[in-house]
């Protein structure tokens, strides 16, 4: 492996990768190979640039902290890693995330945390459309607002908006809870908008906990959002819908 | 797939810069549209005078043609730009049609000038020199052919009237109607290309009175399909996604420019992109910028 992925003086156990001079390729091979016990615990990555599938597919405790603009599907099936985004992402970002924490502190483009099963996945800024597609159990945070077609067949996890949501939210939904604090500019087939109950605001409570929010925002303006259940089996009288 | 970008700039200081800026951008998205790219400038005009943009066969000599027109020709490899006062384009189109049949005019207008050609874009572009070019506003195309052949008249940017352009990505599902309402109108669109219908169809609004923007607003309604359009004409440049946004877009916009591309990736070169509002356009909303406002 090419020596410029080299601990920096700073502080021991961080390394330090410029992805201007170090190939994309070699800086993910690295964090491949990391053992579950490595001591190489901190990386920060910089010049990002817009690339591709950083830090895709780690399995791993460390922290990656990313200086800047990230392009699609980075942190894709991760793993217990936290990755740090100081920047926007780009399209799935944390697509099929498993576990860990993913945290972009700008914009996130289309279908952030698409199909993710665990973890949380927090976005300072706004995402944009189909943002929880198909999740999976993921948790998701977004402080701005999301587009249309968000949480579009969402089956388990949760998705709460601080700002607004776009058209035809909830789609095909599952059993995904939605809690949205701004306005939802229509919501999709079988998504309804549901009781809020106080097991519901725990919920909700312990989400806003999780991203670092809680007691910041107040809980009373969100709404909840869940499937009415008419789609789960076929019936004629639905064929319009499916 | 296919590669989209573009580039308005609001200061004069960055135009000797335009294509060098261009160029670096549409190497980027090579990893978009690998089978053909091209790309429209809006460079200096001269009053009076209309530019046309020439493409013939590998070998021409645009040299000794612009000397048999008794009207320069500046060669770009398989391409040349003519310029002639506007009053005498109808005989040196027809000089030209008559000396050099096989030699097509490709773009015409006042500022603009349109390349475009089969192979890798990094390569089309340094084919013509881009690098050098200037100018005040420029778009580019990489191609992933879809729904016509990989050929240079299926390359984009499209051009169907004076100083406009269209570069797509997506494909259109009613182009063919669209194609008969156009016939009907007297507007030709030469290829079988399905992004050509959508800049045919632009230039139909605007022949009609509207402003691009308007232009753009009504192809909302009229378009059917996946698209993000890039346009440009003589002082203006647009935007516009489809309702379900299918297809990538980014911007980022300075006091000096206004940038658009597919991906960011290709817009982390430019200057000042660390304090640029980056953004995505919104679907089905209408995004134009124009320098004559």
């Amino acid at each position: 492996m090419n020596l410029s992925l080299k601990p920096s003086a700073s502080a021991e156990g961080e390394t330090f990768v410029d992805l201007a001079h170090t190939p994309l390729r070699e800086l993910n091979s690295a964090l491949h190979k990391l053992a579950a016990d490595t001591n190489q615990t901190l990386w920060k990555i910089a010049n990002p640039a817009g690339r591709h599938a950083i830090a895709a597919g780690l399995d791993v405790p460390v922290t990656i902290e990313i200086d800047g603009p990230v392009g699609y599907y980075c942190a894709g099936m991760n793993k217990q890693a936290s990755v740090i985004v100081h920047g926007n992402a780009g399209v799935g970002v944390a697509e099929n995330m498993m576990s860990g924490l993913i945290h972009v502190k700008g914009d996130a483009s289309q279908a952030a945390g698409a199909t993710a099963h665990g973890g949380l996945l927090v976005i300072d800024g706004n995402a944009s459309a189909r943002c929880g597609i198909s999740m999976k159990g993921i948790d998701i945070v977004v402080k701005g607002s999301i587009g249309h077609m968000s949480a579009f067949m969402a089956q388990a996890g949760t998705l709460t908006v601080l700002g607004d949501a776009g058209e035809a939210l909830g789609d095909s939904l599952y059993e995904a809870k939605l809690f949205v604090r701004g306005s939802v500019a229509s919501l999709g087939a079988d998504c309804i908008e549901k009781e809020m109950r106080e097991e519901h605001r725990a919920l909700l409570a312990s989400k806003l906990e999780a991203a670092g929010i809680l007691g910041e925002v107040d809980i009373s303006e969100f709404r909840r959002y869940g499937s009415a259940r008419t789609l789960y089996h076929f019936h004629v009288d639905n064929v319009s819908s499916y | 797939m296919c590669g989209i970008v573009g580039l308005f700039l609001k200061q004069p200081k960055l135009e000797p810069e335009l294509g060098a800026m261009l160029s670096q951008m549409l190497d980027i998205m090579c990893d978009r549209g690998p089978d053909s790219a091209g790309f429209a400038v809006y460079g200096a005009g001269t009053p009076g005078f209309v530019k046309l943009t020439l493409r013939g066969p590998a070998g021409t000599d645009f040299t000794a043609l612009g000397t048999q027109l008794g009207h320069p020709v500046i060669a770009r490899g398989t391409h040349g730009v003519l310029s002639v006062p506007e009053a005498e384009e109808a005989s040196v189109r027809a000089a030209l049609a008559r000396l050099a049949p096989d030699v097509r005019v490709v773009g015409t207008g006042a500022r603009m000038e349109l390349y475009k050609e089969v192979g890798l874009p990094a390569d089309v572009a340094s084919r013509f020199k881009l690098e050098t070019m200037s100018g005040t506003h420029a778009i580019g195309h990489t191609r992933m052919a879809t729904e016509s052949a990989v050929t240079t008249d299926g390359a984009h940017p499209f051009s169907t009237g004076p100083d406009q352009c269209l570069v797509h990505n997506g494909s259109l599902s009613n182009h063919a109607g669209v194609r008969r309402l156009l016939a009907r109108e007297g507007l030709e669109v030469k290829t079988e290309n399905d992004s050509e219908v959508a800049a045919a169809y632009l230039t139909y609004r605007m022949r009609g009175g509207d402003t691009l923007g308007e232009a753009l607003e009504h192809s909302l309604g009229d378009l059917d399909g996946f698209y993000t359009f890039v346009v440009g004409t003589e002082s203006g440049f647009g935007v516009l996604r489809d309702p379900i946004a299918c297809k990538p877009a980014v911007m980022a916009e300075t006091d000096d420019y206004v940038a658009f591309a597919s991906e960011y990736r290709a817009l982390a070169g430019l200057p000042g992109i660390e304090t640029a509002r980056v953004f995505e356009p919104e679907p089905a909303k209408v995004y134009f910028w124009d320098r004559a406002a």
